[in-house]
């Protein structure tokens, strides 16, 4: 695994908000195949490290490669066609539309860049695409639904489903679990994962839950106040003294409160 | 002479643009109070200003056809901005608005333009095509010289109540508890729940204070114009500009607005007539360009 | 399949429309004529509506294409229905293209005060410009067809009504393609639509590209079908009012909306207005909130419910 050439390099990521400070020396790292689990506590600036690869933020110093080529810069439409794709913490799907034709817009755009965009959306071989999705992600029983009618879970699934249909070789997950039900979480995970697996694809994924943690990822990156405090296996990770004192810790601070 | 006509000249559309800004002022005011604390913008502002204009106008002719003292004119322009704001205002909040909130910006200003177009026309039944004239109080204020031109008393008041306007509103919102509470919504609406603030209430005061400064606009505009259907039209897209141009939602962005937008138009009407409208409409689509929010536009809280 | 049936209701109507036109009283003939003038902006405006953005300066591109073909009438005597057309659609698109380049990236109110400043620019200009027929307007020659000069207005009835219906031929098209679905979905969320990779700003660019050709064109027939272009009913902010009233009034359903939303509005306007002419702007704004409040989707979604009834499957 060490000797490939990473498919991610960070260098010396910094991004500052006024006097917050969001990101900082951040550096690391990532291989093709690896699940790499980021932790830390609220506002350590996880979500910021995600929306920097992915072209959303732009950091206030550092550099982001993909492959070896530079991301900074790229708008986040540019980086979804180099092949790196997101979830979002807070569910981004068209909630006024059904499953499927969220499915379908995706597909859709996934198949048509340029140009093509003129030709006909509604295909045989687009909805082939679409069942495919459909039950890989378990979202047959809802794809007539309207999205703002569904269960917080559902929508998480369609969330990522719509991430992953443009085929991307690096998926980033923010908190996928957050707001699904603990009897649900792991049967959850074992679709995404699952599906994922199959690609090949090189994934990161926000995380609070440390039982999800310590049974997907290979890897794990601990945020405390912008930088990376730990960069280890997670077995490693969970049992470290900084990451119980930084980020456990405050996990069970924030559950009791 | 050469040189005194120059600065004559100057001087006049300097007071030209004054009293052209003062009204907008007022009328503006009225318009940014209203969409700072409730977020709507308000087409059916132009109503108030028309309806202001036709009820001082039609009560100050009635009067002075009784025989009363033409000073009643400005008894009567006061007294038909409040009654044409607090009544249109009240009903339209109550009666329609309230109802819209939770609704999309944009078809809340296509509602308040249906309601416009309504409006227009009750004004034509109420009042009927034929202009109204109300020179009274003008008249009685007569006219004096200064710096070798001569202006009307009645046009330099208007200044004076814009003043009044501007520095009224000014301590409403700094000096008083009321300001306070409606800084409060104005930044947020929710905060503005979580502080405890009767939001309700503060919409239907702000619409009907708005509302009562569209019609002072009109009212105290009747005396020097011959009062006609179409009024409100002009008026609502000129205060649009120095809305859009000042800021939304901002009481110094009207006030700067208007003065850009007065005085640029009074240089206009002096010099260039050809371009009185687009000077106007132009300066909007640069600012609106270039500054989206205007010139002064208040702050937002960060909604991520 | 729906649309299908769409594209065969239009072809359908279109006949039927023709024909039936040839019979018909002067009249109704120019009630339909205005009718299906104004409702190729419409169809214009609905695709910015579903996107979520509504204009409140459409005027310009409307009297943009009406002087368009008052001006070549004056200046260089054309009066080839064709060559008006084309001229109200080149001009009124060319200026919605450059435009459009700033308007893309505008939203919710910015986008509505945005197009009204810009028409309400051109309406300065021409209202002060004699030379642009200042606020009189112009009177316009009657169009002649291919060489033809017609002696009723039924031929130009039919190629506005074959003209309207071809339009909605293309956009029912344009809205099945992968931009053209890019409607409800940019209203909903512009982050997502950019995260799968499309870019939005280009999306919105086209949609009023488009739209504004469709508003050219409008004004270049309703200035043909009128005989007369005037900034007050051509170009001024109350004009753009009215087209986003028919356009709400219409609703957002189908391509075929905005023509029998266009044709309601023409009969509403014309009976309002002798039944009471102080009151018919009152009638107009009474439905206008009418439908805000009850009738989100307008006439079409009216018409759907019964349909709906009567095809049960
Ligand atoms: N757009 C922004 N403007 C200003 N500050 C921001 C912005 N986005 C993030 N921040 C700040 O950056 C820091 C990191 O935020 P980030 O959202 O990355 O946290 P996080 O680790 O994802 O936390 P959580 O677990 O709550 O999602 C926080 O202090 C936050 O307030
Ligand atoms: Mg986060």
């Amino acid at each position: 695994m060490q000797n490939n050439p990473p498919i991610l390099e960070v260098r010396d990521l910094l991004k500052t908000f006024g006097a917050v400070v969001a990101a900082k020396d951040i550096n690391v790292d990532i291989s093709k195949g690896e699940v790499v689990g980021i932790i830390g506590a609220n506002g350590a600036g996880k979500t910021c490290f995600v929306n920097m690869v992915t072209g959303y933020l732009a950091p206030t110093e550092g550099s982001i490669k993909f492959e070896g080529k530079e991301l900074i810069g790229l708008e986040t439409r540019k980086i979804t066609h180099a092949g790196i794709s997101r979830s979002f913490q807070v569910s981004q799907v068209f909630h006024s539309m059904t499953v499927s034709e969220n499915l379908m817009i995706a597909l859709a755009i996934a198949n048509n860049k340029g140009a093509q965009a003129l030709s006909l959306m509604d295909t045989p071989e687009l909805r082939r695409q679409l069942d495919g999705v459909l039950d890989r992600y378990k979202l047959e029983d809802h794809k007539d639904s309207t999205v703002s009618a569904l269960a917080q879970g559902v929508r998480k699934l369609l969330d990522i489903a719509m991430a992953v249909v443009s085929k991307p070789r690096i998926l980033l997950l923010d908190e996928p679990t957050s707001g699904i039900s603990v009897e649900e979480k792991f049967d959850f995970m074992d679709i995404v994962m699952g599906a994922l697996k199959e690609d090949g694809v090189t994934v990161l994924f926000v995380e609070h839950d440390m039982e999800i943690v310590a049974r997907y990822v290979n890897r794990v990156l601990a945020f405390y106040q912008g930088e990376i405090i730990a960069d280890m296996p997670p077995k490693k990770a969970l049992a470290d003294k900084k990451v119980q004192e930084f980020v456990i810790g405050k996990e069970h601070h924030k559950k009791k409160k | 002479m050469v040189g005194g006509s120059v600065v004559e000249a100057a001087l006049t559309i300097l007071l030209d643009g004054l009293q052209f800004s003062s009204y907008l002022f007022i009328v503006s005011a009225g318009l940014t109070i209203i969409f700072g604390v409730m977020k709507i913008l308000n087409v059916a502002h132009g109503s108030f200003y028309a309806w202001g204009a036709y009820t001082a106008a039609f009560f100050i002719g009635k009067f002075s056809d009784m025989g009363l003292p033409d000073a009643m004119g400005f008894l009567i322009i006061i007294a038909a901005a409040i009654i044409v704001g607090v009544i249109l205002g009240f009903i339209i909040e109550q009666g329609i608005l309230k109802y819209m909130y939770h609704r999309d910006e944009v078809l809340i200003v296509l509602a308040t333009f249906g309601l416009f177009l309504v409006l227009e026309d009750i004004i034509l039944i109420a009042f009927g095509t034929d202009p109204y004239f109300a020179y009274q109080p003008m008249a009685l204020l007569d006219a004096v010289e200064m710096g070798g031109i001569v202006r009307d008393v009645y046009g330099l008041t208007l200044i004076g109540v814009a003043a009044l306007v501007a520095v009224g509103c000014w301590w409403l919102l700094n000096k008083t508890k009321w300001g306070t509470l409606l800084k409060a919504v104005i930044f947020d609406r929710e905060v503005g729940i979580a502080m405890g603030i009767n939001v309700p209430l503060v919409y239907t005061l702000t619409f009907i204070g708005g509302a009562i400064l569209g019609g002072l606009g009109g009212a105290y505009i009747a005396p020097t114009i011959s009062v006609a259907p179409g009024l409100g039209t002009e008026v609502i897209v000129l205060s649009f500009a120095v809305v859009v141009v000042g800021g939304m939602g901002s009481i110094a962005g009207a006030a700067i607005g208007s003065l850009i937008i007065g005085i640029l138009r009074a240089i206009a009407v002096h010099e260039l007539p050809q371009v009185e409208l687009f000077v106007v409409f132009a300066v909007m689509a640069v600012v609106l360009v270039f500054r989206p929010e205007g010139l002064f536009a208040p702050a937002k809280p960060r909604k991520i | 399949m729906f649309n299908d049936k769409t594209a065969k209701f239009i072809l359908l109507a279109g006949l039927v429309l023709c024909i039936g036109g040839a019979f018909a009283p002067n009249w109704i003939v120019n009630q339909f004529m205005f009718g299906f003038a104004r409702a190729l902006a419409i169809l214009g405006l609905m695709v910015l509506w579903r996107t979520g953005l509504v204009s409140f300066g459409h005027a310009f591109y409307f009297g943009l294409g009406a002087y368009a073909v008052a001006i070549l009438d004056i200046e260089l005597g054309v009066t080839d229905v064709f060559l008006r057309l084309l001229a109200g659609a080149v001009v009124a698109g060319t200026a919605g293209f450059l435009v459009g380049f700033i308007m893309r990236n505008y939203r919710d109110i910015f986008f509505a005060m945005l197009n009204t400043a810009i028409s309400m620019v051109l309406f300065g200009i021409v209202v002060k410009t004699e030379s642009l027929g200042s606020t009189d307007g112009f009177a316009i020659s009657m169009s002649t067809i291919l060489g033809f000069a017609p002696e009723s207005k039924y031929p130009l009835f039919v190629i506005i009504t074959l003209i309207g219906l071809t339009s909605a031929l293309l956009v029912n098209f344009y809205l099945k393609t992968t931009v053209g679905k890019l409607t409800t979905a940019i209203r909903d969320n512009e982050i997502r639509v950019e995260y799968l990779g499309f870019s939005v700003a280009h999306a919105i660019h086209l949609k009023y590209t488009i739209s504004t050709i469709l508003a050219g064109g409008a004004g270049a027939l309703m200035a043909m079908s009128l005989g007369q272009v005037d900034p007050e009913s051509m170009i001024n902010w109350t004009v753009s009012g009215e087209l986003v009233f028919v356009t709400i009034l219409s609703g957002p359903g189908n391509v075929i909306a905005p023509f029998i939303g266009s044709l309601v509005f023409e009969v509403l306007r014309t009976y309002a207005f002798e039944l009471a002419p102080q009151a018919w702007q009152l009638i107009m704004g009474a439905t206008f909130l009418t439908i805000i409040f009850f009738v989100p989707g307008g006439i079409w979604s009216l018409l759907e419910k019964l349909g709906g009834k009567k095809n049960a499957k």
